[in-house]
């Protein structure tokens, strides 16, 4: 399916790959910190404020109508995309860090307290820690952690015994978006349940990658960002299971999440609404409904397929330069490729590619206590999309060979 | 000893001799080589000025009314562009240092270190090198 052809054509769709940068031609291999947009999600959003654009659930008028059944049938589109049970399990929020801080705010405020204890995982993205530790610290609980071995694998013995009477809840991710290593969350999951604990996964770095279905998982909260999946910035999903989602008090107080207020006394609205406090993030919604059908058309298990052609032929190539290290060896990993050229500071690295026009990420990648765990300052990541192509990964063993002449 | 209007200048022309970002970027490399290095022992997170991607230790000293820096940072570019800022600055007074304009890292074209997304902490090292001369200037020169 991915030959070339369709490849020009499937770039075709996104014209912010066809340009220059300093001269030369953009290899865009950042896709696991933002993925880039086709026109058809372009077009859905601008149409939108062209069209139907209006306040919705309140409006007894014909616009305010239309958006807001288009708004619902995003919510089902989404409903589907992961096969939650009912369409009102999926609140709408800012992204993934939001999403987490919800769960954080509102499962704490009712089942947390002194003595208790959250589990999380050493290779955590910042926004899957420190809401956590937010948590604690309002109540004096403690988090636990899940060990890594060097491969960048968890450690399912060691995760185990964390799970004591105290512990309230186990929060990982999907897929770690510094090493690509996908989590076997199933049996985290299972091993939770069967001490009746609920998990929270991140699923930031999965939903462009592998198709995620919350009622095998049977997972109790799935956190997730748009604009990893070709829509726009500023809109996310939190699913819940309904039962839980009933149980816990609001996030934020507002206009539309209420059902009656007074100055003495406010009822709330029902799901998903009690969790979606003041204007909703309409023409956003729009568009990831229209990029879930993109994703749906190219089919996630042939996404997956071609993503998984280029991680080898990138690894293989990368390998074969001198001194590549390759940070995240896990079995089971998605398209992303974290490494250091030598003793090349990542940085260093970075700014040197940035100039031959490819765009890659250096840092920590908001994953610190990783990087402690390596002993390292940081790494060079590379990851791909569905657009890129083996000619690009090319670009990259070139441009990382001249960086290596400068700096060696 | 130069002005500071003089030693920009002179990094200004340095860095005219370049038309092409590759040499430019060499260059830098090669001035992080021969940066006046900090005594290892203020290597501490005292002096530790914390960008996101790479670190830098700054410290200074103020001997016959000057104030003179020495630096160190994990990566060379970083390097580079500290050695860059204390050719402009060390030794100068504290208030020549306060007074410095800075627009010369413009003209050399290094404007987009200055960017808070670059997040190298060359902003925050000007500013740190200005902090130090202000506490100086106070410390050693009011009330003279």
């Amino acid at each position: 399916m991915f030959d070339k052809n369709f490849i020009n054509k499937l770039r075709e769709q996104f014209p912010i790959l066809h340009q220059q940068v300093y001269n030369q031609p953009l290899v865009y291999f950042d896709n696991a910190a933002t993925n880039q947009k086709p026109l058809r999600v372009i077009n859905v959003l601008s149409n939108y404020y062209c069209t139907i654009n209006s306040n919705i659930h309140r409006g007894v008028h014909y616009l305010s109508q239309q958006a807001t059944s288009a708004f619902e049938e995003s919510r089902k589109s989404v409903q589907q995309f992961i096969n939650a049970r009912h369409a009102h399990e999926i609140i709408f929020t800012r992204g993934t860090t939001e999403s987490i801080n919800l769960v954080a705010s509102s499962f704490s405020k009712k089942y947390l307290s002194k003595g208790d204890s959250i589990v999380i995982s050493a290779m955590e993205h910042h926004s899957n820690i420190v809401p956590w530790q937010m948590a604690c610290e309002a109540t004096e609980a403690q988090l636990k952690v899940i060990p890594i071995d060097q491969s960048g694998t968890l450690m399912m013995d060691a995760y185990e015994k964390l799970l004591d009477a105290n512990c309230k809840l186990v929060a990982v991710t999907h897929v770690s978006n510094t090493l690509g290593t996908i989590n076997d969350i199933k049996t985290i999951i299972e091993i939770a349940h069967r001490h009746n604990i609920p998990v929270l996964i991140d699923g930031a770095q999965a939903v462009s990658h592998i198709k995620v279905d919350v009622q095998q998982l049977d997972c109790d909260f799935y956190c997730f960002s748009a604009h990893k999946m070709y829509a726009p910035m500023g809109i996310g999903v939190m699913y819940g299971k309904e039962k839980i989602l009933e149980e816990l008090p609001p996030y934020q107080g507002g206009g539309e999440m209420i059902k009656n207020v007074t100055f003495e006394k406010t009822t709330y609205n029902e799901l998903p609404f009690k969790f979606e406090a003041g204007t909703p993030n309409v023409g956003d919604a729009l568009a990831l409904k229209e990029a879930i059908a993109f994703m749906n058309e190219l089919g996630l298990g042939q996404i997956n397929a071609w993503e998984h052609e280029l991680l080898d032929y990138a690894t293989q190539k990368l390998l074969e330069i001198e001194g590549v290290k390759i940070y995240g060896t896990a079995q089971q990993k998605t398209s992303v490729i974290s490494f250091l050229l030598g003793n090349i500071h990542p940085y260093d690295a970075g700014i040197i590619l940035d100039k031959l026009g490819i765009a890659v990420r250096t840092g920590h990648h908001c994953t610190q206590p990783l990087m402690d765990f390596f002993r390292i300052p940081g790494t060079i990541r590379v990851s791909l999309a569905v657009y890129n192509t083996r000619e690009e990964i090319d670009a990259l063993i070139k441009a990382l060979l001249t960086v290596k002449t400068m700096f060696g | 000893m130069e002005t500071y209007t003089e030693r920009t200048l002179t990094i200004i022309n340095e860095f005219g001799l370049f038309t092409d970002w590759m040499d430019k970027y060499n260059f830098i490399i090669e001035m992080g080589k021969t940066m006046p290095l900090i005594d290892a022992k203020y290597k501490t997170d005292t002096y530790l000025i914390s960008g996101c991607q790479s670190q830098v230790w700054l410290f200074a000293e103020y001997t016959g009314g000057k104030v003179c820096f020495s630096a160190d940072s994990d990566a060379i570019i970083t390097k580079g562009i500290v050695n860059i800022l204390i050719r402009a600055l060390s030794g100068l007074t504290a208030s020549e240092i306060i007074e410095a304009d800075m627009a010369f890292i413009d003209r050399i074209g290094l404007r987009e270190h200055l960017s808070p997304t670059r997040s190298n902490g060359l902003n925050s090292m000007i500013k740190q090198m200005k902090l130090y001369a202000l506490v100086f200037k106070t410390k050693y020169e009011t009330n003279k």
